[in-house]
């Protein structure tokens, strides 16, 4: 195998970009620890070529399990008991490889390769003893046959790309800044050009003024590059800036799949409208904070029907008996979709007078 | 400019004096409004020794922030990790020794470090703590956490009044029902339970004044606006004069009358907090404003912002000139040579910048005429 260059598959990506079949495909995955507790309950997400996909939810919500158990990287207790997770990318026979029947000889191939993960918490994901050229280096031994030549002009193109000074090649983890940490991880999630990156909350330990511009340089680095995002973050303030679709979890469910512009003037699940009213912005006019009363549920005994019942302001008798499929929401666009079959419509059909216009285009892209 | 003389400053471990400041503009706090000034710090700065012996290194953590914190008044201390937020709110507490200035309680001063002196002070002055998770000893119940200091402040005496004051701490931070929560460890709770806790525990001692250090950084989104709610219902049932130490400015403009920005130990700009957040005179409030997540712009563009993070202290150097130059867009060799002291922008607000004619003209000129005004 050799290192693929970025402009190879820009040309593919523009080829297949008519119909877009997803790179990534989940299909009602499940996953429990130790028995009883649902992390994560039948969840259906798709991630198209160079798109990013935001995943909300508050902690303990499944997020980060469920990007995990994605890429097979949990242990027990933690048992996968459905679902398909189906990769199509450039690189893999046509019909694309099933993760989760995959043999962990294959998964190696696989990881970081084709998928690889930005993690929380940088300071932990790095080695403290070795210096950062080595950890890069490891990645490219592992999965390229460089020459010493190609894999110091690789290793200075990495750096490059994510605004580290070259000399820092020589630096240990400890000598670099949380920023420049976190840099280092996104360089190595990139090492081997991989067409999936799945990134966990990669700049919330971050101050917000490295979190902007660590975000601009993701956003951009992309659009070089056009690596599928899945970005998982409990802050849907940024999702909404930076996400094309965004995903809402809920006590291991999904409640609500759609665009930012859905998400943000459309929002059809009352626990997207109440997370939606709990941030405040800096940005813009005073508005009114509602916030979500109660406190997140307990995942090993959850009621019947919808999790959100407890802490919901429109909930009825009717809530305990819903199936928590995601079906489209009656009166929005295409590709909208909601948990809850009641309050969706209600609550579509008094802001559609509002806001119809702002929700036309399905797929944003960036230029 | 005022003609107040110049502070003492701190004269750091090279022997060198930082440059002669200018004093900085007085303003009159959105805060004062509220109620009575209760506490006061004056001039504090704190230096944290790094290395000993013969080449002695200090860091300047917090160099010369004078803040007040008034009744039933929030002031809020926004900056970023390593600004000296927290050391400015743990020489408040008592926690550290500053290194030079003072802290007023009711107009006298007092040493809240000093052994002496620590538990009569914490009576009024008590602070909650970023990590609900670690400020909660974890093999002790809820009910043992308050009951310290109700036993120590309150110096309530006999099962019965102490049961009758726990029951009310845990229904006034909507722990209920009380007797099942007191029974609880940490462990058992959430993190905004655990929050609420460190409130009531605050609380038990009877405060004045509520130092809270980033108190719902750690929480989710949905539970942070209610424990922020709880607070501010807290101030204004119980008249607290209320320190929000944040690194969150959106939070700051909803939740406090006022905002001080901190950069690399010192308060770069103060003033109201919609003001400030609104119409941002210092370059570096302009810098965090804009970098703040913007829910509303849809169009995927992201403004770029431009700069490495400086951490206090990361040179000795920069003890001459602003802090913010060697990342400030409009620096000059005026930034570079002769730190600023906080200059006026109107009667509320001040902004330690050299260059405010540039950086915030609209503000400057809507200063002037509202003077005009006033002459005519």
């Amino acid at each position: 195998m050799s290192a693929v260059t970025a402009t190879d598959r820009n040309a593919k990506a523009t080829a297949g970009a008519t119909e877009r079949e997803p790179v990534l495909e989940i299909r009602d995955l499940s996953i429990v620890y130790s028995g009883d507790v649902k992390a994560v309950d039948h969840v259906d997400l798709s991630l198209a070529p160079g798109e990013t996909v935001g995943l909300a939810g508050e902690s303990g919500s499944g997020k980060s399990t469920l990007a995990l158990g994605m890429c097979r990287l949990l242990r027990p207790p933690a048992v996968i008991t459905s679902g398909s997770v189906i990769y199509r990318g450039s690189r893999v026979a046509a019909g694309g490889v099933e993760l989760l029947t995959q043999s962990s000889k294959e998964l190696r191939k696989l990881r970081w390769r084709e998928i690889s993960i930005v993690f929380q918490s940088a300071m932990n994901a790095l080695n403290p003893v070795l210096r950062i050229r080595d950890q890069l280096g490891d990645v490219l031994d592992a999965h390229l046959n460089l020459s010493s030549e190609e894999r110091h002009q690789r290793l200075e193109y990495l750096v490059d790309i994510v605004g580290i000074p070259r000399d820092r090649l020589r630096s240990y983890p400890h000598e670099l800044s949380g920023g420049m940490r976190q840099r280092v991880m996104i360089a190595m999630a990139l090492a081997v050009d991989p067409e999936v990156v799945v990134m966990d909350e990669p700049t919330t330990a971050l101050d917000v003024v490295v979190q902007r511009e660590i975000l601009a340089q993701i956003v951009e680095l992309q659009n070089e590059l056009h690596f599928g995002i899945l970005f998982i973050t409990h802050d849907l303030s940024l999702l909404l800036e930076i996400a094309d679709r965004i995903a809402v979890m809920y006590a291991g469910k999904l409640v609500e799949v759609g665009n930012a512009e859905q998400i943000h003037n459309q929002p059809a699940h009352p626990y997207t409208q109440g997370l939606l009213a709990s941030f405040p912005s800096v940005h813009g006019a005073r508005k009114e904070l509602a916030g979500i009363p109660g406190t997140p549920p307990d995942l090993s005994a959850l009621p019947p029907g919808c999790p959100f019942v407890p802490r919901c302001r429109f909930a009825t008798d009717d809530c305990r008996g819903v199936d928590m499929n995601i079906r489209p929401v009656a009166g929005s666009e295409a590709n909208h979709f909601t948990a809850c079959p009641f309050v969706t419509f209600e609550s579509s059909k008094s802001t559609t007078g509002e806001a119809p216009a702002a929700v036309a285009a399905t797929s944003r892209r960036r230029t | 400019m005022s003609t107040r003389p110049t502070p003492p400053e701190a004269v750091d471990a090279t022997g060198l004096s930082a440059a002669p400041k200018q004093a900085d503009a007085e303003v009159i706090p959105a805060a004062a409004a509220r109620g009575p000034l209760v506490l006061e710090a004056r001039a504090l700065a704190k230096d944290f020794r790094l290395s000993q012996g013969l080449h002695r290194e200090t860091l300047s953590a917090v160099r010369g922030v004078s803040l007040g914190l008034y009744q039933s008044a929030v002031v809020a201390l926004v900056g970023e990790s390593g600004s000296g937020k927290s050391t400015v709110a743990r020489m408040l507490a008592g926690q550290e020794r500053p290194t030079a200035g003072q802290i007023l309680l009711d107009g006298n001063e007092v040493q809240p470090a000093q052994h002496s002196q620590f538990r009569a002070y914490k009576g009024s002055v008590q602070m909650v703590f970023q990590d609900p998770f670690a400020s909660l000893n974890a093999v002790h119940t809820v009910r043992y956490a308050l009951k310290r200091p109700v036993r120590l402040h309150q110096r309530a005496k006999g099962k019965e009044a102490i049961a009758a004051e726990l029951t009310r701490l845990c229904e006034r931070v909507r722990l209920t029902p009380p007797e099942q929560f007191l029974a609880k460890y940490p462990h058992e709770l959430s993190g905004g339970q655990r929050q609420r806790v460190a409130i009531a525990r605050a609380l038990a001692a009877r405060p004045r004044v509520l130092l809270a250090d980033e108190p719902v950084s750690m929480l989710d989104v949905s539970i942070r606006l209610e424990v922020l709610d709880l607070l501010d219902e807290l101030r204004s049932q119980f008249q607290l004069a209320v320190l929000y130490v944040t690194h969150d400015i959106a939070s700051a403009r909803y939740f406090a009358d006022d905002t001080l920005v901190m950069y690399a130990g010192e308060l770069v700009e103060r003033g109201p907090s919609e003001d400030v957040t609104q119409q941002p005179a210092h370059p570096y409030t302009q810098l965090l404003v804009a970098s703040a997540p913007d829910p509303d712009n849809l169009a995927g563009e992201l403004k770029p912002v431009s700069g490495e993070v400086r951490r206090a202290g990361s040179a000795l150097s920069s003890t001459i000139g602003c802090r913010f130059a060697p990342r400030c867009p409009l620096a000059e060799d005026r930034c570079r040579a002769q730190s600023p002291p906080l200059l006026p922008v109107n009667p509320q607000r001040a902004a330690a910048c050299w260059r405010l004619d540039v950086a915030a003209p609209d503000l400057l000129n809507q200063t002037q005429t509202e003077r005009e005004a006033i002459k005519i």
